[in-house]
């Protein structure tokens, strides 16, 4: 995907049938560079959260669904196995990704008083990528589920209609 | 906009795990975008959300600019007692929004 | 969105227009019992999305256009529950049937128009701006009163020569990719361009939030998003044009249950 950061041309020439070749012409190798997360910058983000513990897998479930529709809203549910009692249970889900411009998404904190370690929302995600989301639990530990997500577009995008 | 979509159950039982959704508007704009002249659309975006009941905070949340605009949460709670459960998005540029719902526990 | 989605989309557009260039460009009408509503072609996520009014991003504004539905406004201090009471009751049905025949215009108009003028000739308010917060609250709220009742627009022998206009926009080539909507539509639909199933395009469920928008937009905003993915030049908003479409469309899904506010891809 980064790739074509580098070789704009060449996907504008196969475009030049006429269609956005004269909006854009040649001031677009020049355009800025976008901020965009990568698997060190997410990783950074997770040890910013877990410090130097072991994540560990299992425990947790990321429902995502692995073909999104559009990036700008996927829904998302996390559930943690726990009895969520005052001596056992989730202090904290913590969900992120790859490729967005950012590397979080969500943070959550929880109690025994939440009765299920359990949350829905939705994300964006600016391209096929993987969502991690970590579990926090009141003993200390840490643990991980990874889903890696397709994500298409809509057709008919219409940025810059009048 | 408007007022914060939320639903509660009216009615439980003592114990029992409830669900509690909450959908508010707010378009979420991440910091990252272009407008069509090149200039950077500045951040403002909500970044928490706290819910508490009866007073007692029962769950938080920090958002970024990847949740969707138009957040939308799902998270539960035991029902204890009867009462007021009530919550307060803030965020950027001195975003403040709150609603309440009230619950009657048996 | 990334450049590369980007592109990857433009390039599935003009190769489906380098195919579509060659071909006759005669779309057959779907049969009616072959119709099915945009919502069958979306995924079980954004259909769940659609499903739960806790949950449907549709409802913010349809509860803001109730809140605006018992303000008064104007010189007259009006609102429009002073003439139409409770809406549940007196906008029951209402959307299903339009763009309906305006006498006074002698022609069609929207639910988007027909809210305007009533601010105007009955509120003495300045009218809300298409796509304005206001208009689509109200709209949303109104077409909501509509849930599953079926679309009678077209039953009026007064909107016939606007439907046909409308059906021939809908059947002409158009803009530099050279396609027309009737090849998508008629012709392909239940395949897919870029990521999505291509629908039939039934409007049940405007106006309605658009994943892509992020926000509720009118079958009107839809239209010109269509026409600048086609790379043809979008009518503005309350052209006749847009108009004729939209009697087309709606008088097309004649019998569909409505489903405002819907959600969609």
């Amino acid at each position: 995907m980064s790739k074509d950061e580098h070789n704009p041309t060449r996907r504008k020439i196969l475009l030049g049938a006429g269609c956005m070749a004269g909006a854009l012409g040649a001031p677009t190798l020049l355009a800025v560079r976008h901020a965009q997360a990568t698997p060190a910058t997410m990783a950074a983000a997770i040890r910013q959260v877990v410090g130097e513990a072991t994540v560990k897998p299992g425990k947790i479930k990321l429902d995502l669904p692995p073909l999104v529709e559009n990036g700008n809203t996927v829904q998302f549910t996390v559930s943690v196995e726990s009895p969520m009692t005052p001596t056992d249970h989730v202090k904290a889900i913590h969900v992120f990704n790859e490729k967005n411009p950012q590397p979080n998404v969500i943070s959550v904190h929880l109690g025994p008083r939440a009765g299920r370690a359990d949350f829905t929302s939705r994300m964006r995600l600016a391209d096929s990528e993987k969502v991690v989301a970590i579990a926090e639990l009141n003993d200390g530990s840490f643990w991980a589920d990874t889903v890696e997500v397709v994500v298409t577009i809509a057709a008919c995008v219409e940025d810059g209609i009048p | 906009m408007t007022a914060p979509l939320i639903n509660v159950p009216a009615h439980a039982k003592r114990g029992e795990v409830i669900a509690i959704k909450t959908l508010i508007s707010h378009q979420m704009e991440t910091g990252f975008r272009y407008s069509a002249t090149g200039t950077l659309l500045p951040r403002n975006i909500i970044t928490e959300f706290v819910c508490t009941y009866n007073g007692d905070e029962i769950f938080r949340a920090r958002f970024y600019p990847a949740v969707a605009a138009n957040p939308f949460l799902t998270f539960y709670t035991v029902a204890t007692a009867s009462g007021t459960i009530a919550f307060t998005w803030t965020g950027d540029n001195g975003f403040f929004e709150t609603a309440t719902a009230n619950i009657v526990v048996e | 969105m990334s450049k590369h989605t980007r592109s990857l989309r433009l390039l599935t557009i003009v190769c489906l227009a380098l195919f579509a260039a060659t071909t006759p460009s005669s779309s057959a009408e779907i049969a009616s019992a072959n119709r099915r509503t945009d919502y069958d072609f979306m995924s079980r996520d954004t259909q769940a999305m659609q499903d739960d009014d806790a949950a449907n991003p549709g409802m913010l504004w349809v509860q803001e256009g109730e809140a605006l539905w018992a303000h008064k406004e104007g010189s007259g201090q009006r609102s429009c529950m002073d003439c139409h009471g409770d809406a549940r009751f007196s906008m029951k049905g209402v959307a299903a049937r339009y763009p309906a025949f305006d006498a006074e215009r002698d022609r069609p108009i929207d639910l988007e128009e027909r809210i305007i003028n009533c601010r105007l000739n009955h509120q003495n308010a300045t009218p809300f701006a298409y796509e304005s917060k206001e208009l689509l609250s109200l709209a949303a709220y109104i077409a909501r009163q509509s849930r599953g009742a079926p679309i009678e627009t077209g039953n009026d022998e007064r909107l016939e020569p606007f439907i046909a206009a409308g059906r021939e926009i809908f059947n002409r080539r158009q803009g530099q990719l050279n396609i027309s909507c009737a090849q998508c539509h008629d012709d392909n639909w239940g395949k897919r361009l870029a990521g999505n199933i291509v629908p039939q395009a039934h409007p049940t469920g405007y106006p309605l939030y658009r994943l892509e928008w992020q926000s509720l937009g009118s079958l009107q905003r839809r239209l010109r998003a269509c026409m600048f993915g086609m790379r043809a030049e979008p009518y503005p908003f309350g052209a006749p044009e847009n108009i004729a479409l939209e009697v087309f469309l709606m008088a097309r899904a004649h019998g569909m249950p409505m489903d405002a506010p819907a959600v969609r891809p």
